[in-house]
């Protein structure tokens, strides 16, 4: 059965994706293309059907390519380098794979060997989307496994960076371990110090308080020792740049309550403050584990590795081989083919070569360059293979040289102080202040005294609840803003974010979109028939372009089409009730005889344009012009008059009257802008004492992301795609980024509170301590309530403000 | 008294045991992925098909 006639509501059972009405179909099941119903046939087949029955149209559709495309993956050095284990029989790979997002694709991928019977088994992670194989290299190797998933639709993401640094252990399993111990070394201490406070220090049979003590001693061993190394080594670390960070104060607090409880403990002075001090470890790395709230199937650390392809082609006479392109030297003629990005700087020496550079500069019309002449590395061609004369290798290629600039690593080494640091400096010498005006007061009363009061506000003035307070205010606005789709790479970016003063926008990708282009016919009017024949036409091609005019264009019915003609770089045609249509390029679409026409006005704008000819005269023209995002005026509007606003984009002039128009006179514009001065501009500001926040999609800003205080790279899909940045924002979520800043200042103000509560308690500490009265027992009492109450302030407050902000 | 003393190390013994059972769960890798096993465990087929032997699992340092 089929039906007839436009329903737009017909969707892919596969993928999702909306139908043509004439979308291939099985079982009453309608596809969007050849690929998902290959998907699904092959699941059929398989007895793998209950994979629809977890989601609906789970599926992703596959990518039809060249299958040569995988034939790196038969190198011997590249299987060498993504192998985890390998023994005579069998071998482990991990995969990252973009496509894993629900638990149909877990269930598929976990079945994979019910396709192939050389996979013995395959584990699939939610949360990282990695997916690890094991399967036996005699029946299949490596090329087959990833061609095999490329085949159902979840091609794996392999890229030059990832080779040579194999999915390793996250570091947060350390982490855990030392939570583990602190727990169970506080419980213990708890258990032992509880007879203790309740019978006010006398136990009356002395050899059991004596146990207590001294078993509290061994459980507090190494819960300093390897619980609260972290500290020591990052006070140490800081001293020894001549720097004080909040970890000096906390690890003299630390050292001091152990030296001090061990001292009592052993001279049988007093039961010690190892409550304390295990309570204090134990809350400190709970902080931490709270703040360590990372989006672990991003990855913030993209570098042009990740964008390049792993190997390309290399002519050596007549015989093409497959090499990796970090091998590539000067001189090698490589071949280019459709689509494919150019890995290194290199002259053209053969072929029609149409460089798209919208990667590099951001400007979106391929252009068309003559043999002999020079194309850099990161432009994607389009239409036919080339082939090129490498002259520099990549690793010194113009694009490259961006993230190795000497700017850009100035810009990163720059401290970036946290307000904790600053505050912990202060608190530093205050502390040893006070510590010094008790040990001269008690040495005119009471010289006997006077360790025992030194030593108490050492113990007491230690920065607990301070240190508490930022992990748990901008670990709490992480997770609120990962449910908005704001991704931060650390806690640390919030803060940043609530010091910027300054925002730059990229204008390409960012502030434009890429589908929901604006769509505008110019020239000789076409007649309904004949925009009906267009999409006809037009329909016929898969090139993006062709789509959109297929949709603008059509109305009515199908008309067939015969000679239907794709040439690259060209266009395409095709003779439809009697017409020849062109569609494409100026000279394709006027059959060659282009030169003597009139231009329209506005028709090598920044869009892109396709143009129509029928018979042998070209008609007019689609000019495709970038749309804003959707409430992108609001946005601005809002952020107008806070921050100073800066748009950088690499197209022309052509838009700076809609741009002023958007954000208003005092806006700086800058168009024609390469990566690099983009990098230039974002360090220029940032050297006059800004604090800038850059704003981009993370291709050709790349450098200025990385290099401003806060680099914000606005993504289509954050799974898919998440260059090197502080963040990843999902388009979608562009018309929040005024509350996301005006909840990082409020998050900031929520901790200068909870600084101001817990410097209250430790008034209160340091008033008992400096009068000789700290004991165990007050200790144990202001160290926890200290701990909770600014936990739950710093919490609640900023659930409070992200309520008011919209947000939660 | 004493058997005060002996319930100590008992009790401690015993937190000592959950210690290390946490510690081989966290080396082991449980506490990678949160997030799969709670979809995995609604698959309601068995996976069949076994590796005879397990390769060895990397217990690396970072």
């Amino acid at each position: 059965m089929s039906t007839t006639g436009p329903h737009p509501a017909i969707s892919c059972f596969h993928c999702g994706l909306s139908c043509a009405e004439d979308a291939p179909a099985i079982d009453e099941k309608r596809f969007c293309c050849e690929g998902c119903r290959t998907v699904y046939r092959l699941l059929q087949d398989a007895r793998l059907g209950s994979y629809y029955a977890r989601d609906a149209a789970p599926g992703a559709r596959p990518t039809l390519t060249d299958r040569s495309r995988f034939a790196y993956l038969d190198l011997p050095e590249t299987v060498a380098a993504l192998l985890e284990y390998q023994d005579e029989r069998q071998a482990r790979v991990t995969l990252s794979v973009p496509g894993i997002h629900c638990a149909s694709c877990v269930w598929l991928l976990e079945n994979l060997y019910r396709l192939d019977a050389g996979i013995v088994r395959s584990t699939a992670n939610l949360a990282t989307r990695h997916l690890t194989i094991l399967f036996d290299h005699r029946r299949i190797t490596l090329r087959g496994v990833v061609e095999l998933l490329a085949r159902i639709g979840y091609e794996p993401d392999i890229r030059l960076a990832a080779l040579g640094q194999k999915a390793g252990r996250s570091p947060a399993w350390k982490l855990y371990a030392r939570l583990g111990v602190a727990g169970f070394g506080f419980a213990n201490v708890m258990l032992f110090s509880l007879p203790e406070y309740f019978s006010a220090g006398q136990i009356s049979e002395g050899g059991l308080s004596t146990t207590f003590r001294f078993a509290s001693l061994v459980l507090a061993i190494p819960v300093l020792l390897y619980a609260a190394q972290d500290y020591f080594r990052s006070a140490w670390a800081s001293l020894r740049q001549r720097m004080i960070n909040l970890d000096v104060p906390l690890a003299l607090g630390i050292g001091m309550l152990f030296a001090r409880s061990a001292f009592d403990v052993l001279f049988d002075v007093g039961p010690g403050y190892f409550d304390s001090l295990t309570g204090l470890v134990f809350f400190l790395l709970a902080g931490r584990v709270f703040q360590q709230k990372t989006f672990a199937h991003l990855s913030f650390d993209r570098d042009y590795r990740s964008y390049f392809p792993i190997s390309c082609l290399r002519r050596d006479g007549a015989c093409d081989t497959t090499v990796s392109i970090a091998g590539l030297r000067s001189g090698d003629r490589i071949v280019v083919r459709h689509q494919e990005l150019i890995p290194a700087d290199s002259i053209l020496v053969f072929g029609e070569a149409h460089i798209d550079y919208s990667f590099v500069t951001g400007e979106s019309v391929p252009r068309q360059v003559a043999a002999g002449q020079r194309v850099y590395a990161g432009g994607r061609q389009t239409g036919g293979a080339i082939e090129l004369e490498v002259i520099r290798p990549v690793a010194q290629s113009n694009l490259v040289s961006l993230w190795s600039s000497d700017q850009f690593v100035q810009a990163r080494a720059g401290a970036r102080r946290s307000i904790a640091d600053r505050i912990g400096q202060y608190f530093t010498f205050a502390v040893l202040l006070i510590a010094a005006g008790t040990a001269a007061a008690w040495a005119m009363i009471d010289p006997d005294r006077l360790p025992h009061a030194v030593t108490s506000v050492l113990v007491v003035a230690c920065p607990c609840a301070l240190a508490l307070a930022r992990p748990f205010v901008f670990g709490t606005a992480v997770r609120i803003w990962g449910d908005q789709r704001l991704f931060v790479r650390a806690a640390d970016v919030v803060e940043a974010m609530a010091e910027v003063d300054e925002i730059i926008f990229d204008k390409t990708g960012t502030l434009t979109q890429a589908q929901g282009q604006r769509v505008a016919y110019e020239g000789e009017a076409l007649t309904d028939k004949e925009r009906e024949l267009v999409a006809a036409v037009a329909r016929q091609s898969t090139h993006p372009l062709s789509r959109r005019v297929a949709a603008t264009a059509a109305v009515g019915a199908l008309t067939p089409v015969t000679h239907f003609e794709e040439v690259p770089g060209h266009g395409i045609s095709g003779e439809v009730d009697g017409h020849t249509v062109r569609l494409g390029t100026r000279d394709w679409a006027s059959f060659g005889n282009a030169m003597r026409e009139g231009r329209e006005a506005n028709s090598d704008a920044s869009g892109q344009v396709v143009h129509v000819g029928f018979d042998h005269r070209r008609r007019g023209v689609y000019v495709f012009s970038a749309a804003y995002r959707e409430g992108l005026d609001g946005v601005l509007a809002e952020l107008r008059g806070r921050y100073q606003l800066a748009v950088l984009t690499g197209d022309t002039r052509a838009e700076d009257e809609r741009l002023r128009a958007l954000f208003g006179d005092e806006v700086a514009l800058r168009s024609h802008q390469s990566p690099h001065d983009k990098l230039d501009y974002v360090t220029v500001r940032q050297q006059a004492g800004h604090q800038v926040m850059m704003v981009g999609d993370g291709l050709n800003d790349a450098g200025a992301l990385r290099a401003a205080r806060v680099g914000i790279a606005v993504s289509e899909d954050s799974a898919a795609f998440a260059p090197a940045s502080d963040g990843v924002l999902e388009a979608g979520a562009l018309m929040r980024l005024p509350r996301f800043l005006r909840m990082a200042q409020r998050a900031r103000g929520v901790v200068y509170l909870s600084f101001v509560v817990s410097l209250v308690y430790n008034v209160i500490g340091l008033s008992f301590a400096a009068s000789g009265h700290l004991s165990p027992l007050v200790s144990a009492i202001l160290m926890p309530v200290s701990s909770v109450t600014v936990v739950m302030l710093a919490t609640v407050a900023t659930r409070w403000v992200a309520r008011r902000e919209g947000l939660a | 008294m004493s058997v005060v003393i002996l319930l100590l190390f008992a009790s401690v013994l015993v937190a000592a045991g959950f210690l290390v059972a946490f510690l081989w769960a966290v080396r082991r890798g449980q506490y990678d992925d949160l997030t799969t096993p709670s979809v995995r465990i609604l698959f309601d087929d068995t996976h069949t098909h076994q590796a005879a032997q397990e390769p060895p699992r990397p217990t690396g340092e970072s």
